[in-house]
């Protein structure tokens, strides 16, 4: 289980690349990247990411062995940026490993849906006519309880 | 005890950060207090359920005891991903 939090840009090329070449003895692997989405119309000039250091990383810890618990996953990898961040730019990436593709899938779900509500990160979205913190969603929320 | 706030918490109370030397109780009482100082505290504390509270860096609840416990931090709900 590899777990990054930082502010510096990531390969995702590279990364998957690497992680799924270290997957001997598995059968699929899943990736997933999140990246900054402009406001409709345009205008978005950064996406500024705020983290709690200390508390995100064992948050993060905590769910990717919960995930690796419930599934039959192989290594788990997580990258989650903070920081001011261009519109199109990479926020973060999960990759997981399984010997068959449903686990990974699904541990690549579960590891999304609880990054969104369950780490310590909050995103204000940074305009020309001013800045404000992006609220969380119901169906974010609603999205754990399927777990 | 140090107490920590985050995102819109930290900015309406104006800094990321306050020492309390003799901790209440409960996370319940320390709100209290920290809303009897100044307006800006009661601005931010003003709708709990817009709020998350964790206690020595675990997500946690405003009933929490605070007893030997070294770091409690406010934010409202999160947004990662």
């Amino acid at each position: 289980m590899e777990i990054r939090v930082q502010a510096e840009p990531f390969d995702f090329g590279a990364e998957a690349g690497a992680f799924a070449a270290r997957q001997a003895g598995m059968g699929a692997v899943v990736t997933f990247t999140g990246i900054v989405r402009d406001l409709e119309g345009g205008g978005l000039r950064a996406m500024e990411i705020e983290h709690y250091p200390g508390m995100t990383e064992k948050a993060i810890e905590a769910i990717a062995s919960e995930a690796a618990d419930r599934w039959h996953t192989g290594d788990l990898l997580v990258i989650h940026r903070y920081g001011p961040l261009a519109p199109g730019e990479m926020i973060m990436m999960v990759a997981t490993a399984a010997p068959h593709r449903a686990d990974a899938f699904q541990a690549a779900e579960f590891l999304m849906d609880f990054l969104k509500s369950r780490a310590p990160f909050w995103k204000k979205e940074v305009a020309q006519d001013g800045a404000d913190w992006v609220a969380a969603r119901d169906e974010d929320e609603d999205a754990l309880n399927r777990w | 005890m140090d107490v920590l706030y985050f995102a819109w918490v930290r900015e309406r109370i104006g800094h990321p950060k306050d020492c309390i030397e003799t901790p209440p109780g409960t996370v319940r009482e320390l709100v209290e207090d920290l809303c009897s100082r100044e307006e800006r505290y009661a601005a931010a504390f003003a709708d709990l359920s817009a709020l998350r509270v964790a206690v020595d860096q675990q997500l946690s609840d405003f009933d929490a005891p605070l007893d030997g416990v070294r770091e409690v931090a406010f934010f409202p709900p999160m947004t990662g991903g």
